[in-house]
């Protein structure tokens, strides 16, 4: 250390002494430097391309040759992409498909982590068991469980193996053998309750409900992710001190109601942080959904991000799918930045 | 401490180790276009050998498709062999990855030499327009192919006089396969060929005996787009389906209309899983008698070759019903793109392509025939004669499906509205969303 300390010695008073031998900088300089190539390279790569994607997407080009002239009237083509039924029943989908993967995440992350909580048996090792999926790429996920969703060949299997379909039978109702994905049913239509409002929606080709063939891709996201929830809660509650629990417990609280009342509370900056998260997966999914159902019968399964590939790629129609990958921006930024914000005020 | 800095200096050789290996040019491979584009850098950046090189980029990757490209390649290699040929595949059925691939590097300025395209639109529309193709119109002249390729052929690869593309096969789209034994186990016989009352009939007959008549595969939607252009061609005639393209017929005329509606009643013979199967998976399931009928192209016809069925005896075929006397052109070919690093080498290439020795390598391997009229017939089977024969004399129609019949953006918005009608069987909706989008592609009225 000393002698550390002699040699820098020296050396400083050696700048000190012929300034112009060592170019020096001031420490904001320093950090201005070093940060530049990233700021150069976000401003260029995002930034510049979302205008350039923006001005696409008010642009003329819809074949294979550039035409970036401007189409008049300017927003023409994000109108004809919302009367789009394909691009109506993407919203649909976007919306039910957020809803249960959310919910089913969010539960079933939770209740694995207050289980491993308990530590109630080789807990370790399932902890490492339940984060396994989240390591897979989701084409992995979306292939396998094609094959498990399939209606001849996969789960289906199952219910007639373990009896039901013959229990089902005896009580002279059909057999359980669920369509999965390659249902088209839409439930809980709510068209003829729009129809008050509009009456035009008694009408609409497009059915506005929950799309049955749905479900299945939330669960496979939900076996992806609900680990990587899990992770997060348990992180969370390690934070959360025996003493707490000990002082509910004082109070007469119930097991139950030691996680309901004290721990799950605890734990809300961490819900909101696991549902901006996973929130923000779902409105971009791609992978997993065309791997695993494509489009599906009658854009039961569609989602914004196939939209925007197979109208550009496919289509050609270069302005329409970058008008739906602004709209998608649109649509994660409403749900990032209040969180972003909110989170630099709490820091600041 | 001695373990930290070995730590620090393995994990420093293991990353360049890694970054050496993912930079490094492979050999000439099939390869995915990234990896491609990187060999034809290096490849370029070096010495180019005696001869130059060859860049032939397609989708044929699969069994049949990558033997077939692989005796053109021979056939190539014998006469100009100081050539080397980069086999530059995206794996992808029907194009669908190598499309996407294609046009970025088009519009990147890094064309391959030469790619393959399905003539009429896709060429015309897609690679035409954009001057990305050069003409070719002098070596027809040069080695007399406008005498053995049919002019309906030729009006897909030709605009303003000058032909662009050298097709080298061509597969059949209206066909229907039928499985033999099923059939006459159910006492149905299907003569040479048949009507759409027919072949109602035989699929009531069908129901009846709890045989679901008609397997369709159409995940991916592409199947079940083609029954409903195989129906529509049938219903409404060559004449007026070719009418349709050139914007002479509109989408919600009255006939088809009744296209669209004998389309819906054929979905009612389809089986339920459907959409969770391939057409592959739908052919093989016919095979397995799971049905009866499958309304697929002559591709399909390799799919039974495969599993060993005897022609007229475990299968069969007939045209889609009501499409006698029509033949729906689904080609293959390829181009010499403005710009090719290599001109001579691909001229060469090209010539070998549309000469009889070619095609008669490549087409066997590949299951469909030749774009020529005068390839060696006793090197094809029973059906492929019976193809020929079609391919001589028949009303030839391109395919919207495939891309030749309409731009692209019309057969995306033809296989959106296939999508919902096939749930929702609504016909005005259809025929009203066909119409929009022929107008919006610009060859409607």
């Amino acid at each position: 250390m000393t002698t550390a300390q002699a040699t820098a010695a020296p050396t400083q008073r050696a700048a000190a002494s012929s300034p112009r031998r060592r170019w020096h900088l001031s420490e904001q300089a320093q950090t201005i430097l070093l940060l530049l190539p990233s700021i150069i390279a976000l401003a260029i790569f995002i930034y510049v391309f979302i205008g350039t994607t923006f001005w696409v997407s008010l642009s003329n080009w819809r074949t294979l040759k550039p035409d970036l002239t401007l189409r008049q009237p300017l927003f023409a083509t994000y109108g004809d992409m919302f009367s789009m039924v394909r691009w109506q029943a993407d919203l649909r989908n976007t919306l039910v498909f957020t809803v249960f993967f959310i919910g089913f995440a969010l539960t079933l992350g939770l209740t694995l982590a207050i289980l491993l909580d308990r530590e109630l048996f080789a807990h370790s090792f399932f902890r490492n068991i339940f984060l396994f999926p989240y390591a897979l790429s989701f084409v992995v996920t979306g292939v396998v469980w094609r094959w498990i969703f399939n209606p001849e060949t996969g789960i289906n299997l199952f219910f007639e193996v373990l009896g039901i379909n013959g229990l089902l039978h005896q009580a002279g109702l059909g057999p359980l053998r669920p369509g999965w994905l390659t249902d088209p049913t839409i439930v809980a239509q709510v068209n003829s309750v729009l129809a008050y409002a509009w009456p035009a929606a008694a009408g609409w080709q497009m059915k506005w409900g929950i799309p049955l063939a749905m479900v299945p891709v939330a669960i496979a996201a939900t076996w992806q992710l609900s680990g990587f929830v899990m992770a997060l809660y348990v992180g969370g509650m390690a934070t959360i001190s025996d003493e707490v629990r000990e002082a509910a417990r004082i109070d007469g609280a119930t097991e139950f109601q030691v996680y309901t009342k004290v721990i799950i509370p605890i734990l809300r900056p961490v819900t909101i942080s696991v549902f901006v998260i996973l929130l923000h997966v779902s409105l971009k999914i791609f992978d997993l959904v065309y791997t695993m159902s494509g489009v599906g019968p009658g854009f039961a399964t569609d989602v914004p991000s196939i939209f925007v590939f197979e109208m550009m790629f496919k289509a050609t129609r270069y302005n329409l799918g970058s008008a739906a990958a602004i709209v998608m921006l649109l649509l994660v930024a409403l749900v990032i930045v209040p969180y972003l914000v909110s989170n630099l005020r709490e820091e600041s | 401490m001695w373990l930290k800095r070995f730590a620090i200096s393995f994990s420093i050789v293991l990353v360049l180790a890694l970054a050496l290996s993912g930079c490094a040019a492979p050999a000439a491979a099939p390869a995915a276009a990234t990896e491609a584009a990187a060999a034809t850098e290096a490849a370029a950046a070096a010495a180019p050998a005696a001869g130059g090189e060859l860049e032939v980029f397609s989708w044929w990757t699969s069994g049949g498709e990558a033997a077939a490209l692989q005796s053109l390649f021979d056939a190539f290699s014998a006469k100009y062999p100081g050539v080397k040929i980069i086999n530059a595949t995206v794996a992808g059925g029907g194009g669908s990855a190598a499309r996407g691939v294609l046009q970025t590097r088009l519009a990147g300025g890094d064309a391959p030499d030469t790619w393959q395209v399905h003539p009429g639109f896709e060429l015309l529309g897609q690679y035409v327009e954009p001057s990305y193709v050069a003409p070719l119109t002098s070596i027809y002249e040069s080695e007399g192919w406008k005498d053995v390729v049919p002019s309906a052929l030729l009006d897909l690869m030709t605009k303003d006089g000058e032909i662009y593309q050298v097709t080298v096969g061509v597969h059949r789209g209206n066909g229907l396969w039928y499985n033999k034994k099923l059939l006459t186990a159910n006492g149905i016989e299907v003569g040479p060929t048949m009507s759409v009352d027919e072949f109602f009939a035989a699929a009531d007959k069908l129901k009846a005996a709890g045989v679901t008549p008609l397997c369709v595969g159409d995940s991916g939607i592409w199947a079940t787009s083609q029954l409903f252009e195989n129906t529509l061609l049938g219903v409404i005639g060559p004449e007026k389906y070719k009418g349709l393209w050139d914007g002479s017929v509109r989408l919600d005329d009255p006939d088809v209309k009744k296209a669209m509606e004998t389309y819906g009643k054929m979905l009612d013979y389809q089986n339920e899983d459907h959409s969770a199967l391939s057409w592959d998976q739908a052919v093989k399931k016919l095979m397995e008698g799971g049905c009866a009928f499958s309304s697929m192209g002559d591709w399909a016809y390799g799919e039974f070759v495969n599993a060993k069925q005897k022609d007229n005896e475990d299968f069969g075929w007939v045209s889609h019903p009501g499409t006698a006397g029509s033949f729906m052109i689904v080609a293959d070919g390829f181009v010499l793109g403005q710009g090719a690093p290599d001109v001579e080498n691909t001229t060469n290439w090209l010539k070998v392509l549309g000469s009889k020795e070619g095609q008669e390598a490549f087409n066997p391997l590949k299951g469909s025939i030749c774009a020529r009229t005068d390839c060696d017939r006793t090197k094809f089977g029973v059906y492929h004669n019976w193809s020929m024969d079609s391919f001589a004399k028949d009303a030839l129609v391109p395919s919207v499906v495939h891309g030749s019949a309409a731009p692209a953006d019309f057969q995306q918005a033809l296989n959106d509205a296939v999508t919902s009608f096939v749930v929702d069987r609504n016909v005005d909706a259809f025929a009203n969303g066909l119409v929009a989008a022929a107008q919006s592609s610009g060859f409607g009225k």
